[in-house]
């Protein structure tokens, strides 16, 4: 069952030299209890498109175009107010960093206790209870005592559960993890990678995870959208994406990581730089680095088209133009 | 032993992050000291790579500056080129063949200088060159190695992408010709088709011009990708050190297992894992014994209270009374790289 549904959303940034469009008219879905990985290099638009969706674009960034809809309903055009009774209760939100998420002059118990009783009509003794209980699900031994610790008395990860914990003790129906484990070290990234994936299964919870590690996205996701310059290039289950990339900038991003398996003399490079947003070229925004550009590509935008199990924004997959 | 570069043999380095004097005295608080490294000792033969990976505050940052002399050792001794560190750097035509290439291409290169004056100031610092017009021949000539164009030079660093930065840092460090390079985390800052851009120009401009490297990060397939040799770092001490294959290949201590087990990899797409619990201790409070055991699914009651040497295991050192004891194979411990 669909859960979210985005539509052509576009964003844009009004700028002195004009506006600039950072994304691009992208269409996704998320499904109940489906972890969706968000993927792409820095500037392509991935955490812009989950703040659209919360309502916390930083303006002048506005939607310009398409709507989101959640269970059913628009969200994109509601007031502050109404968007705020949304964010938390139904839609959680998780950020990389977990020293700034949290008020360090505030207990974690009592962060936690306010945010469960902005959301649900609770008494004290019921929210904190329920604060306990998430802290325990999200893995902090001994929650009890430690609950009316400050965020400076635990460590990197530990801190990072409690920003899960502050996320979803609300039980939103949806989390938008932005870089979760970004700050953190891989032992510990495991040990988050692996709590999202039990909330995911144990509670339905949807999660639309944004990161730019195609290791931890193939670890964690169902499905993958791989974002290049402000629009989707490939979308799919995330083992045909891995395995089998069908746009060439998915091809050429998989082979640019190094392997722990086998090491290569070379590794695949893609030569130049995603362009900025005041230039995006016309046609494909990847026809200047693309290996396999034709006329087309300079000219025309592709839209998704199928190819095999996943979809692309390529030409190579126009079934229409095979034929010619 | 002439064709070793660098040698470390029994490093270490404290830092004091005590208290200020007045505090120490009005609260009883006692000095405190962070023993960042600690009997560190490897060579690194010429022309070829040595890697340092482990997590944040494992002291491999630490160890990088030691090898450039940035730091002075607590104890041990460093040698370049057969040399005592300190003596090599008081010269400055040993001091100019060595050279660092930093995490951060945003914060390593001075925003109000052009280009061609960053790449150029070890050239003038060293007087290697001394004529203007050589200068900007050689400027032209290094930024045309790292795939720039000799036009480049008279922009300013803001100009460039993050990738591109590092190949203007990359130049500044290869102007004085050095033979080593210390890299601390240099791919770390950037995106993956660049980071594949980056180590593929190091591993050729390595072929081509002979360099040494140490290359420290907390990346184990970059650092699989680029090493000849492979140490692992875990609380300021190397755990496991030896040919970079054999590591990946039969990692024998059980931090550097949980290492390669830990890491996301797409050949793991669909897989389930099981995640080892615990976090690195605080260096402040290292735990007695080997600081690895209260996370070792191995430790016993010697882990506890005594500290392992190295054992031979292979063609790798590694420090685990497991190991030593042949305890680690005997269980069957199975790593996820199978």
């Amino acid at each position: 069952m669909t859960l979210l549904d985005v539509q052509d959303l576009t964003v844009e940034f009004p700028t002195r030299r004009g506006t600039l469009r950072a994304i691009d008219s992208i269409s996704f879905s998320i499904g109940t209890g489906e972890i969706l990985g968000v993927v792409g290099e820095s500037g392509a638009g991935k955490s812009l498109t989950g703040a659209a969706i919360i309502g916390l674009l930083e303006p002048p960034g506005r939607i310009a175009g398409g709507q989101i809809l959640f269970a059913g309903k628009r969200i994109d055009n509601l007031s502050q107010d109404r968007m705020r009774a949304i964010r938390g209760r139904q839609i959680g939100a998780i950020f990389q960093d977990p020293l700034t998420t949290l008020d360090p002059l505030v207990s974690i118990g009592r962060q936690l206790v306010e945010t469960i009783q902005t959301h649900l009509r609770l008494s004290d003794r019921d929210a904190k209870a329920r604060a306990i209980k998430w802290l325990e699900e999200v893995g902090i031994p001994a929650a009890r005592a430690r609950i009316d610790a400050y965020p400076h008395e635990f460590s990197g990860g530990m801190r990072q559960r409690v920003v899960i914990a502050l996320a979803l003790c609300a039980e939103p129906r949806l989390v938008i993890a932005d870089e979760p484990t970004t700050a953190l070290d891989v032992s510990i990234q495991a040990q988050i990678i692996e709590l999202l994936k039990r909330l995911a299964r144990d509670h339905g919870t949807s999660v639309m995870l944004v990161t730019h590690d195609m290791g931890v996205i193939a670890e964690t996701c169902d499905r993958v959208a791989v974002m290049y310059a402000g629009r989707i290039a490939e979308i799919g289950p995330v083992v045909e994406v891995v395995r089998h990339p069908k746009h060439p900038y998915s091809e050429g991003l998989m082979g640019s990581i190094p392997s722990l398996e086998h090491r290569v003399a070379r590794l695949r490079q893609i030569d130049g730089a995603m362009p900025r947003l005041a230039a995006i070229p016309p046609g494909c925004p990847y026809n200047p680095r693309c290996p396999k550009v034709f006329d087309r590509c300079r000219v025309e935008r592709p839209g998704l088209l199928e190819a095999d199990a996943t979809r692309a924004a390529c030409w190579l997959y126009d079934k229409a133009a095979a034929h010619v | 032993m002439s064709d070793l570069v660098l040698e470390a043999v029994k490093v270490a380095r404290y830092f004091d992050v005590s208290k200020p004097w007045l505090q120490r005295a009005l609260t009883g608080g006692r000095r405190t000291t962070l023993r960042a490294v600690d009997d560190v000792s490897f060579a690194i033969p010429k022309a070829t790579t040595l890697s340092l990976v482990g997590e944040s505050g494992c002291g491999k940052s630490t160890v990088a500056r030691l090898a450039v002399g940035l730091y002075e050792p607590t104890s041990g001794s460093i040698h370049f080129e057969g040399q005592p560190l300190s003596a090599a750097r008081a010269q400055a035509s040993l001091r100019r063949r060595m050279n660092m290439i930093f995490q951060d291409p945003y914060a390593s290169l001075n925003p109000r200088w052009r280009v061609r004056d960053i790449v150029a100031e070890p050239l003038r610092a060293f007087r290697i060159l001394t004529s203007p017009r050589d200068v900007v021949a050689r400027v032209g000539e290094l930024l045309t190695q790292v795939g720039l164009t000799p036009a480049d030079g008279e922009k300013f660093p803001h100009e460039f992408s993050g990738g591109q930065r590092q190949r203007v840092s990359i130049a500044r460090a290869l102007s004085s010709a050095p033979d080593f390079l210390v890299c601390d985390e240099p791919t770390s800052a950037l995106d993956v088709s660049v980071q594949a851009q980056i180590l593929n120009l190091m591993r050729d401009l390595q072929q081509r011009l002979g360099l040494t490297y140490l290359f420290i990060s907390h990346n184990l397939a970059v650092v699989r990708h680029m090493s000849d040799r492979l140490g692992v770092m875990y609380l300021g001490r190397i755990v496991e050190i030896g040919p970079g294959e054999e590591v990946f290949r039969t990692p024998r201590h059980p931090y550097t297992r949980l290492l390669l087990d830990a890491i996301p990899d797409l050949e793991m797409v669909g897989k389930a894992r099981t995640p080892v619990g615990g976090e690195v201790p605080s260096p402040l409070a290292p735990p007695p014994g080997c600081p690895f055991h209260p996370r070792c699914p191995l430790a016993n009651d010697r882990c506890r209270v005594e500290r392992p040497g190295y054992t031979v295991a292979g063609g790798t050192l590694v420090a685990c009374h497991a190991v030593e004891e042949g305890r680690g194979e005997a269980r069957g411990y199975s790593t996820s790289a199978v």
